[in-house]
């Protein structure tokens, strides 16, 4: 029999954690994420968890520990959110760089100045090129096995994966979630095999100090400089696409749950309007798509789930027949746009797709993005691009300006 | 292996061809160091001079399991493989943790009084050479008051340097000592003895720098006898609260008198620019703190 809970997105991911029994735990606390990080140290006090929690003084901390422990062997978790992702910033090029299959979730919340302690997504997004796999999540049963599918793709490809779920949005609101059996998880998630052991049955300095160029060890052999080492990051990230597919579609199988492996589709097939975004927003999308077809505008939505790596493939074959683009979005590049739009576009370059897209800046600072300003939007811009305006932009949704 | 006069392990962990420096006080510690905690020890390296010593991938010149970290994060760097040892049941290896006065007084401050207040088990060791030298001689949280340093170069530091010893004392650790390479007897017997302990210890190494002191790289040891000597270092250990002078500076606290203050300080070029003034607070701080450990000693 099924094992289903009303549980909030926290205790999701806090149960996912429990099931996926790493041996190191490092987390401090931050809004939205705190309860995650409480529910574990409880797990592991009253014994439901054997794991080693570190109770660091800072999340600088957490993630070195991590990675140290990562290095010795051990599988590991963290946990953040907003400016203690920030914090973190140089540990994680650290964990990327030294390829460990650390998994991490952000709690996405809004960045200071002036502080928020709402939902946006303006810190994972901000972190977007440190090397890790981004994945995010559009509600609570989607954490859970998310994060259960980020340890099989981390411990195979060696690149950490941060989990990403709206702070309070999903993190504090409660939905039913089915929790595995151990038995399946067991199956799904072979144990940890380090690709270096940090021992001193075989003593290594790990990650000293390399050279641009390559060269030559005690043997002579010509061994990886600095660019090279670079180089073989973004080819696993390269391969990491598969390794996602496949584990969401594996996971699928034993489940029953699929929720895509790098995006998601809703009612794309014949849909002239596609509407797009990342977490919560998407799923929001998704009701918008539903009002927008009861007026009969064939819309429909496409999630992105995995923002890196980027699914180049994949978005274009699902936008190939739009002929009109929203894209809504928690976040932006200052003095630029929207970070999916760009990307967007980007994959869309020397493809037939032409439509125009129009950029939604919506929800910073947990700013309320409710279905009728989705529907609105979306309507603004296919009557905008029906009447022949070409050109792509930037709209703050439900913003003031004077 | 057969024991010497000093029952020192003879084997070598730093191989020759190290890329420290030429008099480093650095390499000539770590050497008893390691000779101390033996193979079954991980090292936590900053990037630091240490970093610089054991080499260039795909090369060092040690033969210990080491893992680089970045320069705030040594002690959680350390906390981290200590956790993931005792997760993997792992338990009879020693951790210990290496930093430079930078990455122990300034930036690494944060992550070793956490690792020192959850009582982690390990040995933090802090290479104290008075200044950021990897980079080139900058001032740091420890350069003694009247130094000259590439950021203090006209007018010398100005501030006195931070006590340390006082800070990680403040930590109820069950052990702590100060160590010197031109004591190597001294320095091997505490970590052997600090290898024995559970919890967090912290060593204090004086750590002579030939390039960022400007002295003769021959002399390194002769000027950490007359740190001691003088009183500016002093050499003892804190077991569980209980303090004990140890080596040369328990034989000076027996019978003797601290050198004059000048005698260390006239043989390194930073100093030439200090002032009398200057002179005169240094000199009345060490008098005054060695008479706190005469008194510590008493009981």
């Amino acid at each position: 029999m099924n094992d289903v809970r009303i549980i909030t997105g926290n205790e999701a991911a806090a149960q996912a954690v429990k099931l996926a029994k790493p041996g190191v735990i490092a987390a401090y606390p931050i809004t939205p994420q705190t309860s995650l990080a409480e529910l574990l140290s409880e797990y592991v006090e009253r014994g439901e968890l054997k794991a080693e929690y570190v109770r660091v003084e800072s999340e600088h901390s957490s993630l070195t520990v991590c990675i140290s422990a990562s290095t010795v062997g051990a599988r590991v978790f963290t946990a953040t959110s907003s400016n203690g992702l920030l914090y973190m910033h140089e540990q994680l090029h650290w964990a990327s760089g030294s390829r460990l299959p650390v998994v991490m979730c952000c709690v996405n919340r809004g960045v200071g100045a002036p502080w928020s302690i709402f939902n946006d997504q303006q810190d994972s997004f901000s972190q977007r090129d440190t090397g890790w796999i981004q994945i995010y999540c559009r509600d609570n049963q989607e954490i859970l096995d998310t994060i259960i599918q980020a340890y099989r793709i981390a411990e195979e490809v060696y690149i950490p994966v941060m989990v990403c779920y709206d702070g309070f949005i999903l993190s504090h609101t409660m939905m039913p979630v089915d929790i595995p059996d151990a038995g399946v998880v067991k199956k799904f998630l072979p144990s940890y095999k380090p690709h270096t052991v940090l021992s001193p049955d075989d003593p290594k300095t790990i990650n000293p100090v390399f050279f641009a160029t390559r060269r030559e060890n005690s043997e002579g052999v010509l061994c990886d400089g600095y660019m090279d080492m670079r180089h073989k990051l973004q080819s696993a990230f390269k391969k990491s696409g598969e390794i996602i597919k496949t584990a969401s579609e594996e996971w699928a199988k034993m489940t029953g749950r699929d929720h895509g492996g790098l995006i998601w589709e809703y009612m794309t097939e014949d849909a002239e309007l596609i509407l797009t975004g990342m977490g919560s927003i998407a799923t929001e999308a998704t009701l918008a798509a539903d009002a927008l077809r009861a007026e009969g505008i064939r819309a429909g939505v496409v999630g992105i789930r995995t923002y890196r790596p980027f699914p180049k493939e994949e978005v274009v074959q699902a936008f190939k027949k739009a002929t009109a683009i929203a894209v809504f979005e928690k976040c932006i590049s200052y003095g630029y746009e929207g970070g999916v739009c760009s990307d967007l576009k980007a994959a869309f370059y020397g493809t037939d797709i032409k439509a125009p897209i129009h950029s939604y800046i919506a929800g910073l600072g947990g700013r309320d993005v409710k279905t009728g300003e989705i529907v609105d939007a979306a309507r603004t811009t296919l009557e905008s691009i029906k009447s022949g305006k070409t050109e792509n932009k930037t709209i703050w949704l439900n913003c003031y300006s004077d | 292996m057969h024991d010497n006069i000093f029952k020192i392990n003879e084997k070598e962990y730093i191989l020759p061809g190290s890329r420290a420096c030429q008099g480093c006080g650095l390499s000539l510690a770590y050497r008893y160091i390691l000779k101390a905690l033996r193979e079954n020890t991980i090292v936590a390296i900053p990037p630091s001079c240490l970093c610089v010593l054991h080499g260039l991938y795909p090369t060092t010149s040690t033969i210990i399991p080491a893992l680089n970290t970045t320069f705030a994060s040594n002690a959680a760097s350390a906390s981290g493989i200590v956790a993931g040892l005792k997760a993997l049941n792992k338990t009879d290896i020693t951790v210990l943790a290496l930093s430079g006065d930078g990455g122990t007084y300034d930036i690494g401050i944060q992550s070793l009084s956490g690792a020192a207040e959850r009582n982690t088990d390990f040995i933090f060791a802090c290479y104290d050479n008075e200044g950021y030298m990897n980079t080139g001689t900058q001032r740091s949280g420890s350069t003694p008051m009247g130094a000259l340093t590439t950021t203090t170069p006209v007018l010398t530091k100005q501030e006195p340097k931070k006590d340390f010893l006082k800070i990680m004392e403040a930590h109820h650790l069950p052990y702590l000592a100060t160590v010197s390479p031109a004591y190597p007897v001294d320095l091997y017997d505490k970590f052997v003895k600090a290898k024995r302990i559970r919890g967090t210890r912290y060593i204090h190494i004086d750590t002579p720098c030939p390039p960022g002191w400007g002295f003769p790289t021959r002399d390194t040891v002769k000027i950490g006898k007359l740190a001691v000597e003088t009183g500016l270092f002093v050499l003892f250990e804190i077991e569980k609260g209980r303090f004990r002078f140890t080596g040369r500076s328990k034989a000076m606290a027996e019978k003797g008198k601290l050198l004059p203050l000048t005698n260390y300080l006239n043989k390194q070029e930073r100093f030439r620019k200090m002032s009398i003034e200057q002179l005169g607070t240094l000199q009345m701080s060490v008098n005054n703190r060695w008479n706190e450990y005469l008194k510590r000693a008493e009981g």
